[in-house]
């Protein structure tokens, strides 16, 4: 009888999932190169599909005559406006809304009726109301922010252990000092989810309010190089506000990091 | 300041509605200076009667009173619960601070007691950790240290060690005696195991099954401070016995009772 020899090798090899630094970088870089390889081949009209260098080129310029960053300018003055306002008054309402049942009444229905309007419908009536000017444009990105901000902070502060507001409660806090030592830190994971949220969606609202009735800003700078057919001023607009998106991301969660500490 | 429990019951409401007799007629006295353990079954009602002492649930008739010279700045209740119940976002000392901040203890002398507590339950230098940072142990080191930081006439303590290792849990007990060797600190102590009570308390209240009912109150009659060679002594022996006799055929019913309505009771 032969004697067989059966050697145990892990079977969870296909499961592991490691990082692939380089591939990350060379996948972007890859990507920008294929499109500069592409704009060279002469073959696609730079009025349709500007060449990343010229982009580039184009963007130095922008920046160096002051262009770029009045609109950039104006731009983040709104977004941090209606991101500050919005977001201050969602945390504000949902911290409420979540503790007290009787604020829980009165404004979950309303939010129920006015949550689903898409923000940007709202923007003639801000307009008719505040007037062309920035209170608008503020208005209508604070709008959009205050929704996921209130309805997250809400769900926060439901999520709040019971056990620790009893042993809170037991040792003598009132309701102020439970919100403020335990319900608020419960729910700051769910709120810096919310401030996530709402970055993206005052991004979009800025721009969508400025390609509507504005004269300055981001978003008025690629409608109006669109109109004037000026793709490569167009993409020098987009690419910033890729950058606005990463680098808000980014801030976002450094500030989650330094508020959170006790989690890692 | 004595405890005074006088003829309390409690009566909630069921899922279905009816009514489940939780207590009944409970009485019994904590006197200053004394341990007493609180045993009983599970589903006894001795989380809801703790619950009631420390003012977080409201009873249905009976009173629970406090005799004595009040200390002002001194509450009448601190509780050690049976998870720990830290605050993650609070290191160490944050936590014992806690309840010295809500009764308004301010300044140097919440500095001073802050450490003096940190030190007595064995936390120098784990001042600045996280509660996620440390063992089950340590962090009910920390729950004991916040509790007893705020000098309660009474500590109450919710199956304080039920949720560590057995190894844990003997040093844990002899370390909580020697504290209150040191304090004389009058002391509730809810468990459900008999030789934790016996080895700890100078009398022991046994609670029976729903309805919760004092069966009978043991006093222990073992020298202090107490050390472990003491369980084997006759004393010791007799006392888990006559505890045993009285809640025998009751915790046999309770392991023939499905969870949801044991859990419906605690």
């Amino acid at each position: 009888m032969a004697v067989e020899r059966l050697v145990v090798v892990d079977r969870t090899a296909f499961l592991r999932r490691p990082d692939h630094r380089t591939v990350r970088v060379i996948a972007l870089v890859g990507l920008v190169l294929l499109w500069e390889a592409i704009t060279r081949t002469g073959r696609v009209s730079a009025l349709f599909l500007p060449a990343p260098s010229g982009v580039l080129v184009e963007g130095w310029d922008m920046l160096r005559s002051g262009q770029l960053l009045v609109h950039l300018g104006t731009s983040l003055a709104r977004l941090a406006w209606g991101f500050g306002i919005g977001a201050a008054a969602g945390i504000a309402v949902g911290v409420a809304v979540g503790f007290f049942s009787l604020a829980e009444a009165v404004v979950q229905p309303i939010i129920a009726a006015t949550f689903p309007i898409p923000k940007i419908a709202l923007l003639p009536l801000l307009i008719l109301w505040l007037g062309i000017g920035e209170a608008s444009k503020i208005a209508v990105v604070a709008l959009g922010v205050f929704f996921p901000m209130a309805i997250n902070t809400y769900a926060g502060v439901r999520q709040a252990d019971p056990l620790l507001i009893r042993a809170a409660v037991s040792f003598g806090a009132g309701p102020w000092s439970v919100i403020r030592k335990v319900v608020v830190p419960s729910a700051l994971p769910m709120v810096f989810a919310g401030l996530r949220l709402g970055a993206g969606i005052a991004l979009l609202l800025l721009v969508a309010a400025e390609q509507i009735a504005a004269d300055a800003g981001i978003g008025f700078l690629i409608l109006q190089s669109g109109n004037l057919m000026e793709t490569t001023r167009l993409m020098v607009g987009i690419v910033v506000l890729s950058m606005l998106g990463v680098l808000s991301y980014w801030a976002l969660g450094a500030l989650e990091r330094a508020v959170i500490r006790w989690r890692h | 300041m004595r405890l005074v429990v006088e003829r309390v019951s409690k009566t909630f409401a069921d899922r279905r509605g009816r009514d489940v007799v939780a207590l009944s007629q409970v009485d019994f006295t904590v006197e200053s200076r004394e341990f007493v353990a609180l045993l009983g079954p599970s589903g006894c009602g001795k989380s809801t009667l703790l619950n009631i002492i420390g003012g977080l649930l409201p009873l249905t008739s009976g009173q629970v009173y406090f005799e004595g010279e009040p200390r002002p700045g001194r509450p009448v209740t601190a509780t050690v619960f049976q998870e720990f119940a830290l605050f993650p976002w609070r290191t160490v000392r944050a936590n014992v601070e806690f309840g010295l901040e809500e009764v308004g203890v301010s300044g140097l002398d919440r500095i001073e007691r802050t450490r003096r507590y940190l030190d007595m339950a064995g936390l120098a230098g784990f001042e600045r950790r996280y509660p996620h940072q440390l063992s089950g142990g340590m962090r009910q080191r920390v729950g004991i240290a916040r509790a007893l930081a705020v000098e309660p006439a009474v500590l109450l303590l919710d199956e304080p060690f039920s949720a560590l290792d057995a190894q844990t849990r003997t040093l844990m007990m002899d370390e909580l005696l020697g504290i209150w060797e040191r304090t004389r600190q009058s002391i509730l102590y809810v468990t459900h195991n008999i030789q934790e009570a016996v080895f700890m308390a100078d009398r022991v209240v046994v609670l029976s099954r729903r309805p919760g009912e004092v069966l009978d109150v043991v006093p222990i009659k073992l020298d202090r401070p107490r050390h472990s060679g003491q369980q084997s002594s006759a004393p010791f022996v007799q006392a888990a016995d006559r505890i045993w006799g009285l809640i025998k055929s009751q915790a046999e019913a309770a392991l023939l009772e499905s969870e949801g309505l044991a859990e419906s009771g605690a």
